[in-house]
């Protein structure tokens, strides 16, 4: 997992010079289009001209890329194209929905644990550290597995396998802020926990929380390609890549275009997370390393 | 010479050397098998160890006659409850114990008494086993049992050593020892089992190889690949999908036959509250359901039209197949008049489907089917494990689901369609159907058991509990150095006269 | 130094009782009879519930959980229900493989990831860094078990260079050993690789900048000289701890590759006997894999104080 930890926290840029910055790195706009064009893609599948992705053609069983399907045709005769545009809605939704679940919940408990400290703490970070133990592809099988496969399921199983290292990051972030004299000024003036917590915690451990989450979305999508792989993310006829690739592995000489195409697509969409991700890194870490 | 190309040419030899041990066959299986005990074993694939492991009492020819194998000759007595075996002598067991009558018994008291067997139920209907004299045991039985020959001819005629089996109990399974003609040397699970050749075997100089290697390798592009590079000699379940490429290939060569087993949906008609819905309460509902099916279709699109399409337990090669209900054309007319007819128009079912593709693809392909016909099926994607036991608990509506087929007709289908059958997750009863069944079952007369299915199959065409698909073909990839492989319809690897070039 | 470990030892301990309860509590949640789920075909009602009360799952689930740690505790990690093998054997079976297929990777990684790190930061902003980056995040994108797939097709199935999958003994035939291996080793290790760029890319600008560095150069020290006689040095702390972690990873997070390449290692292991509810396998390898994460974090922690002078000496 990409790890941003690393980075000690500090004073976080301006946001207007950070967004300046990030213009200036083209390969951060590289990876910002990547991920536009995939998010256009899954928005507009539905008005998009393409066949149902769930219409079977008997007559065109894994057919080569031709005028007719331009990405060719599936085991049963769906158009892969359509079913890869379809497809990028699993994909994003599992990559979103799934940190999504993994911020709500790591997050508040990762401040939690920097805020209180003591006992809290402890047990907080007992239970990371247990998580953190379990490897996180193996996690999310037993989690999924539990569960049932299904879409939903898979994002769940993500979702709480990428806790752990958003309740590292919140609470390594909000102890170091703890420390700032702002914050021991605030306490002795008798600020509330909300408040400060609202007013100084949240604003500064933003910066790394957006980083972090941009990159866990990547491995998030990965994550779900290989639940789905094992059978355990996105169920037929509904399609999405990690599925597609579990079916095409099959078909790999008869039809190598059923795994081409979904693996060049999560490909560039996880690059294209990476490069944001490590462009808002790199525009948002003062120590422009 | 350079350094770069002394290595080089090290490495190439050592290569060769590597992969060139003529006198040993491998043999890439789909799955690893589970314990390596033929009481306690409950895999398919396990079987094809045995096959070279352990000697069987009797065995089957490719057209399911039952021919000697431990036992030489055999009589039944006129009430058909007792049998008498006469056993082949001088043949010992791969610790040295010699095989006798005693052995036979100490062996059938093993599969019914200890803990463990999953035997039980094949050897029921033995009382006793009596050693009437050093190589002849007289079997007698509750009931007449057409059935105990066929059981002989698998695992539970499989002989185990009784010296190994009584020191092991039931850790047996952990280095067996039977009287086949190889021995177990290795198992590394999940790797391989390797097996080498046991020159004691009363049939020794049929069998050619040194060493047997089974190697599980689940995946069957993966698999077909280490043929292909060499690394394998054989492989058991090529994927219809690749029958082509591989008849295409001047290296390998295909060997096919329709198996014993059948793939078909189990309805839930009376296994707890699931059941009261229109499809599990009327039978006319199941019969559009398979009406809308086009069996030649799934056939084609799914299998490259390898399998046999079915509408019975037996396939239509099957002497007991009953010929009266052939495998209906696709009639969506038909399917949909007997829709409305029993009160629908539009009719939503769930379908639970193991979730490994090309089940899902089996189903995606009869969603699309049945819904021209009215049906609008969700299909429920399920691990296996969990789809058994929602099976069992009662907890489904319709399940896809197959059977991988026994020798003797009663296996596929007495125990799923009694009233008390041990499998018969569809709850279906029916006494009619019941006493046909225990007729065909006690009759050592063929004529009279096609009698009984047929009179079952009039009922159950009707009933429909379960809705039959088709019957899978067990096709076998080989090197084409690999001469004498006979196929059987049991999907088993039977190694007597197979020889490399 | 000794006070810092024993510390780290103390604190371990409640987390591997964390992990033992969670592990546990997953495989009893877990939907499918593991009995049923290993009956296959062979479905008899009396035997199966014989096989409960053998391997005790009728019992309370707090005292099968006693039961199974009381036996960890001396040494029995229990037995599989599969193939009634103990796990403990599994695990020294699987053992070998995994750490033969982690050291691979880790060489692999460890050669292209620290030269192409430093060059990146040597010559930070130029066109060499760039192409070193998007090659790195590149490698982080490549699922590897499409990459793992597409190897197979073209370097065993359309050129034949190497099998396709399978596995040796390095004792029993190591070049043999070395051919099935190179294939899972190269997809685990470029991504590895692309991590281990990264952070020496930083380890290396962060050390570049420092005063000292600045003095040798002003002193006229030759480039090269500094870059790997000084920067290196003093940057191989944080390199040499995310390696343990990677490594640490390694040991247990192979689990798809391992199974596209049919590698049987541990991560082959407990996905079949996650899918074949074999319990006793999947708590007594997460169990082995998790303590030996956790020794890998604290080797590495260790070696981040060893290493770094400026440490040693706090407490």
């Amino acid at each position: 997992m990409t790890d941003a930890t690393l980075a000690a926290p500090a004073a976080p840029r301006s946001p207007s010079r950070a967004w300046a910055k990030l213009r200036a790195n083209p390969v951060a706009l590289l990876g910002a289009a990547l991920v536009l064009f995939f998010v256009a893609v899954a928005a507009l599948a539905p008005v998009l001209p393409v066949p149902d992705p769930t219409a079977t053609d008997w007559g065109a069983v894994r057919k080569a890329p031709s005028a007719a399907h331009l990405f060719g045709t599936d085991e049963i005769g769906r158009d892969v194209l359509s079913r890869m545009i379809w497809g990028a809605q699993a994909s994003l939704l599992a990559g979103v929905v799934s940190v999504g679940i993994a911020v709500a919940i790591g997050v508040p408990l990762g401040i939690a644990a920097g805020y209180w400290g003591g006992w809290t703490d402890a047990a907080i970070s007992r239970v990371t550290e247990a998580l953190l133990a379990v490897p996180f592809l193996i996690l999310a099988i037993a989690l999924a597995a539990f569960l049932g496969p299904s879409l939903t399921n898979a994002m769940i199983a993500i979702g709480l396998s990428a806790m752990p290292i958003f309740i590292r990051l919140a609470r390594g972030q909000t102890m170091s802020v703890m420390t700032e004299d702002y914050v021991e000024g605030a306490r002795a003036i008798g600020l509330g926990h909300g408040a400060i917590i609202g007013r100084y915690v949240l604003p500064n451990i933003f910066p790394p929380i957006l980083v972090q989450a941009t990159l866990t979305i990547a491995t998030a999508i990965i994550a779900e390609a290989s639940l789905s792989f094992l059978g355990l993310g996105q169920q037929p006829p509904s399609p999405s890549w990690g599925s597609m690739l579990n079916v095409a592995k099959n078909f790999l000489e008869q039809a190598p275009w059923m795994a081409l195409w979904p693996g060049i697509a999560i490909f560039l969409v996880v690059l294209g997370f990476n490069l944001l991700g490590d462009g808002l890194r790199d525009a948002l870490d003062p120590r422009e390393l | 010479m350079t350094d770069l190309k002394r290595i080089s040419l090290a490495l190439a030899l050592a290569a060769s050397a590597s992969f060139a041990h003529a006198a040993d066959l491998r043999i890439g299986l789909q799955e690893d098998p589970d314990v390596l005990d033929p009481d306690q074993s409950r895999t398919f694939v396990g079987r094809i160890v045995y096959e070279s492991l352990c000697d069987k009492l009797v065995d089957i020819t490719p057209d399911l006659e039952i021919i000697p194998q431990l036992a030489t000759g055999w009589s039944w007595s006129d009430d058909g409850k007792t049998l008498t075996m006469q056993l082949r002598e001088g043949v010992t067991f791969h610790d040295g114990t010699p095989f006798d009558a005693e052995a036979v018994k100490a062996n059938i008291a093993r599969s019914q008494t200890m803990d463990e067997s999953r035997r039980k139920s094949e050897v029921k209907s033995i009382t006793g086993v009596e050693v009437t004299g050093p190589h002849e045991v007289k079997i007698s039985l509750a009931n007449p049992d057409a059935t105990l020959l066929a059981q002989f001819s698998d695992r539970a005629g499989m002989m185990v050593s009784p010296t190994a089996a009584a020191a092991a109990g039931a850790d047996f399974g952990l280095n067996p020892v039977c009287s086949g003609p190889y021995k177990f040397v290795e198992r590394v699970q999940q790797d391989r089992i390797v097996l080498e050749k046991f020159a004691g075997h009363w049939n020794a100089g049929e069998y050619a190889f040194d060493r047997v290697i089974f190697l599980p390798i689940p995946d069957t592009t993966v698999r077909l690949a280490n043929l292909r590079a060499g690394d394998l000699d054989m492989l058991e379940r090529l994927a219809a999908t690749d029958l082509a490429s591989a008849k295409a290939d001047a290296s390998l060569k295909v060997e096919q036959i329709v198996g014993l087993g059948y793939q078909g949906i189990t309805i839930n008609v009376a296994n707890g509250d699931r059941s009261k819905n229109p499809l599990g309460q009327d039978a006319r509902i199941r019969q559009a359901l398979s009406l809308s099916i086009d069996r030649a279709a799934l056939n084609q699109v799914v299998f490259e039209g390898a399998f046999a399409p079915g509408n019975q337990p037996f396939p239509p090669s099957s002497p007991w197949y009953d010929t009266r209900f052939p495998v209906p054309d696709r009639d969506v007319a038909k399917a949909k008049a007997l829709l409305a007819e029993a009160g629908h128009d539009r009719l939503a079912i769930e379908v639970q489907v193991a979730n490994n593709p090309v089940q899902m693809q089996v189903m995606q392909v009869i969603q699309s089917m049945a819904a021209e016909a009215g049906f609008d099926i969700t299909l429920a994607a399920k691990e296996f494990a969990t789809l058994l036991n929602e099976q069992t608990a009662g907890n489904y509506q319709a399940s896809q689901i197959g059977w991988s087929g026994r020798t003797d007709p009663d296996g596929n289908i007495h125990q799923f369609q009694t009233c008390q059958g041990g499998i018969n997750d569809s709850k279906y009863c029916n006494p009619e159907v019941d006493r046909l069944l225990n007729e065909a079952r006690t009759s050592n007369d063929p004529a009279v058991r096609k009698e009984s299915y047929d009179g079952a199959r009039a009922i159950l065409a009707n009933d429909m509990p379960i809705i039959y698909l088709y019957h899978q073909s067990w096709i076998w990839a080989l090197s084409n150095k690999i001469d004498g492989f006979v196929p059987y319809p049991d999907g088993m690897i039977r190694l007597a006269g197979v020889s490399m070039k | 130094m000794l006070g810092f470990i024993a510390r780290r030892l103390v604190i371990a301990i409640p987390t591997i009782v964390l992990i033992s309860i969670f592990v546990f509590a997953l495989q009893k949640l877990l939907p499918g009879d593991p009995v049923l789920a290993m009956a296959g075909e062979e479905r008899d009602p009396a035997v199966l519930e014989l096989l409960r009360e053998k391997y005790r799952l009728n019992d309370p689930i707090p005292h099968q959980y006693l039961a199974w740690i009381g036996g960890v505790l001396q040494g029995d990690l229990g037995f599989s229900l599969r193939t009634q093998q103990p796990v403990l054997d599994l695990v020294a079976e699987k053992l070998p493989v995994t750490i033969q297929l982690a050291v691979m990777a880790m060489i692999i990684a460890v050669l292209i990831g620290i030269p192409a790190g430093i060059l990146s930061a040597v010559r930070k902003g130029s066109w060499i860094d760039w192409l070193a980056n998007l090659f790195a995040l590149s490698g982080l994108s490549v699922p590897n078990f499409w990459l793992g797939i597409m190897l197979i097709l073209l370097v065993s199935v359309k050129l034949g260079w190497l099998p396709a999958s399978g596995y040796r003994p390095l004792s029993e035939d190591p070049l043999l050993s070395l051919q099935t291996m190179i294939m899972p080793a190269f997809v685990l290790g470029t991504a590895l690789a692309a991590t281990l760029m990264r952070h020496t890319r930083s380890a290396m600008l962060g050390v570049l900048r420092a005063d000292y560095i600045r003095t040798a150069r002003a002193k006229g020290l030759r480039g090269r000289t500094v870059i790997l006689k000084h920067a290196l040095r003093n940057a191989l702390v944080p390199i040499v701890t995310i390696s343990a972690l990677l490594f640490g990873e390694l040991l247990a997070g192979a689990v798809l590759t391992e199974q596209i390449f049919t590698i049987p290692g541990f991560g082959k292991m407990i996905v079949d006997a996650v899918f074949n509810r074999d319990y006793a396998v999947v708590q007594g390898v997460v169990l082995c894999t998790a303590v030996a994460f956790i020794g890998m974090n604290l080797l590495a922690d260790v070696a981040y104080r060893w290493l770094n002078p400026r440490m040693r000496d706090q407490g």
